[in-house]
């Protein structure tokens, strides 16, 4: 207990490594607020552009969609970080990591707004059409709320997913929450920070994993 | 004329659903569409604001082809009403937000006089005092109500009813009709495919017959009703009524 | 064009390891394997032991699933390989990501099944029970085949993204695919590796998320 403790648990670290964990955080914390209102954003696009009339259009947005949801994020964050450069084109770490996040989540929000627009009986988009709204008006004032509004709950589900992936920004050397507790470990050969770090994720997302756990039930429970 | 139909077909693929279509609405007629279930009736009032597109045929409303190209198709729209067998009113929206919308973004008006116009239209159809009600907390009858004040509101010059009373529970059919009766008392055009033979036989100008996708008869509603030339009609009325 | 493939398509580099990648490309596919059965395995026991509701058990099971849920996979499998040595346990990279993804899968999936079973109304049994079926008999033809019908499209979606973690197998040094290309394109100093990890990856995962995608119609609720 006394060894689990300390090699846990230290305080004395804890204290010691607060100020590199807090940065940390502060980063994650601003990773995910430019990285899931852009997710969200993109994901919209693409779920729009996918109902087009013009099929090539299409086409390219579901090959976008299925190419980027078959790419581990890490493999894709590690060839725009590590093979960018070679093209002369040296980004800064977080501008990396926010374009990996943005072809990833990108695909993963178009395909639960897609799903909501597609849950929208034809009848809105007649009803609307009739009254004179044209077809950017009827998505934007009449079928898109409807549609988030159905998907709200898997919405919150993918972002939860999104702020847990910024994590893996450690590997190319961001200086977010994982990264910055594994530098205080290996300068205090304490694991304390990586189990604050864990503890940091858990108590910022179980919030958001009850109210989903809620949703889920209900959801379920309602077909 | 209001509306002037004329050799409207419309195919689904190879499924020919109109076969010829003439149709002339003057102002302030009530002309009442029947026929069995897919004869086209839906068809051909989908295809009157380009809900559906018209195979072949013109189709003039007041006068401007709706099939012209460079026409602003939701200009037309706007001029004719339609409402639908089952509502279709937008459930994130509350009744006064489902009658002001295409006020505001259609016609561009300001949130206050759309308010006020879509107020009057609500207490027009007798719903007055749902206007923050959501589409979830009103009856079918009421939903259907409106729907008639969405369309009405934008002051259309014709209205399209498609089955308007069929989804709602009997008791519900009786608002509704005296919604449409009172609109037809103050001079609006109205096109309706309904099966309510009672109120045709007091409110209609005249009754289209269609049948596999033709006007297989049209006349007053007591010829129709009471004298059609087509053994086949004197069969489907007595059926509505066995 | 030439200078670009030079870089990312080199002929000579990419021949020179793609042995190496191959021999990641098995490694991926036993991970993956590996994580997908115990975590379904795991998931589906747990959903069965809450349906005996066992306050103190239950507790327990929804603690787990939680906290699996709130943390980044990345910092569990950080904690189980540079973390737990500190007191003296030591596991490879590859059971530290196979503890850790199978965990995270089995706490989705006992959420999964757990929801698929409450999901069904109690009416569905009545009605099976008072038509002469036996307990066994309504289970088998009314009951499951609606649970299974709710579970497998979000199970399918579940596993699919777990799956896809193995990649972070490659920080703790696990032989994968990434792990092959990154030291690859180290040793190099070329990002060729780099492409024909991700060409790995879309051969592995493509194929998967188009089943994905059928599955998705295939159990599709006729609304
Ligand atoms: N979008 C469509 N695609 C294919 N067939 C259609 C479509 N809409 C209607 N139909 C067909 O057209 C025929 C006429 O339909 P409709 O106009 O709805 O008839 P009614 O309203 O008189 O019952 C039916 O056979 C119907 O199946
Ligand atoms: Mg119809």
């Amino acid at each position: 207990m006394e060894t689990l403790i300390t090699a846990f648990f230290n305080l004395g670290i804890l204290r010691e490594t607060a100020p590199y964990l807090w940065a940390g955080f502060k980063m994650s914390a601003l990773l995910t607020l430019v990285v899931v209102p852009l997710g969200i954003a993109g994901g919209l696009a693409v779920a729009l552009i996918a109902r087009t009339a013009f099929r090539p259009l299409r086409w390219l947005v579901v090959f976008y969609v299925d190419f980027f949801r078959a790419f581990p994020p890490l493999v894709l964050l590690m060839f725009i970080a590590f093979g960018l450069p070679f093209t002369g084109l040296d980004l800064p770490a977080f501008v990396s990591v926010a374009l990996a996040f943005f072809l990833n989540t990108s695909s993963y929000y178009g395909e639960i707004f897609r799903a909501g627009i597609e849950s929208i009986p034809r009848g809105q988009f007649e009803a609307a059409r009739s009254t004179g709204l044209g077809a950017a008006q009827t998505m934007a004032y009449v079928i898109v709320p409807q549609a988030t509004r159905n998907v709200i709950p898997d919405l919150i589900s993918n972002t939860l997913e999104v702020v847990k992936l910024t994590s893996i920004a450690s590997v190319v050397a961001l200086p977010e929450l994982l990264y910055a507790a594994r530098q205080a470990q290996s300068i205090t050969y304490n694991a304390t920070p990586i189990i604050a770090a864990g503890i940091i994720y858990l108590v910022c997302l179980w919030p958001l994993v009850r109210l989903l756990s809620r949703f889920e039930h209900r959801q379920i429970a309602l077909h | 004329m209001i509306l002037d139909v004329a050799g409207l077909h419309k195919s689904f693929g190879d499924l020919e659903v109109l076969k010829g279509i003439d149709l002339k609405v003057a102002e302030r007629e009530l002309v009442f569409v029947i026929g069995p279930s897919g004869s086209g009736k839906s068809t051909l009032l989908r295809c009157c604001n380009r809900l559906e597109e018209p195979t072949s045929g013109s189709i003039r409303v007041e006068g401007v082809d709706i099939m012209a190209p460079g026409v602003d198709i939701n200009a037309v729209r706007r001029r004719i009403g339609m409402v639908f067998q089952s509502f279709n009113l937008y459930p994130h929206l509350n009744a006064l937000g489902n009658v002001t919308l295409a006020l505001r973004k259609v016609l561009k008006k300001a949130k206050a006089e759309a308010d006020d116009i879509g107020m009057r239209a609500l207490v027009r159809v007798g719903l007055g005092d749902k206007a923050k009600a959501y589409p979830n907390e009103l009856s079918g009858g009421q939903q259907q109500r409106v729907a008639i004040a969405r369309a009405l509101a934008l002051e259309p010059s014709i209205m399209l009813f498609d089955e308007p009373t069929s989804a709602l529970d009997p008791e519900l059919v009786g608002g509704v009709l005296a919604v449409m009766r009172q609109m037809r008392e103050s001079g609006m055009t109205m096109v309706v495919v309904s099966h309510e033979m009672r109120f045709a036989r007091g409110a209609a100008d005249r009754v289209v017959f269609m049948d596999q996708g033709r006007v297989l008869e049209e006349g007053p509603p007591e010829k129709i009703f009471n004298e059609p030339e087509h053994a086949r009609i004197k069969e489907f009325i007595a059926s509505l009524n066995g | 064009m030439g200078k670009f493939a030079q870089t990312f398509l080199n002929w000579e580099v990419m021949a020179q390891y793609a042995p190496k990648i191959l021999e990641g490309f098995w490694v991926t596919v036993q991970l993956a394997l590996a994580v997908v059965i115990a975590g379904i395995a795991t998931g589906l026991v747990l959903a069965l032991a809450r349906s005996f509701r066992v306050k103190a058990l239950n507790l327990l099971i929804v603690a787990f699933v939680d906290v699996l849920r709130a943390v980044p996979p990345l910092v569990l499998i950080i904690i189980l390989y540079f973390a737990l040595p500190t007191v003296g346990v030591r596991m490879s990279g590859f059971v530290s990501t196979w503890l850790a993804l199978s965990a995270i899968l089995a706490s989705f999936a006992e959420e999964i099944f757990w929801a698929g079973m409450l999901a069904v109304p109690h009416g569905q049994w009545e009605a099976a029970r008072s038509t002469g079926l036996s307990f066994l008999q309504a289970m088998r033809f009314v009951v499951l085949p609606q649970a299974v019908r709710i579970t497998i499209p979000p199970l399918t979606n579940r596993t699919i993204a777990i799956t896809k973690g193995t990649a972070l197998g490659a920080v703790v040094a696990v032989g994968e695919i990434l792990y092959q290309a990154q030291s690859a394109y180290s040793f190099s100093y070329n990002p060729s590796p780099l492409t024909l990890g991700a060409v790995a990856y879309l051969i592995l995962f493509i194929p998967v998320v188009w089943f994905g995608r059928w599955v998705e119609t295939r159990f599709a609720w006729k609304r």
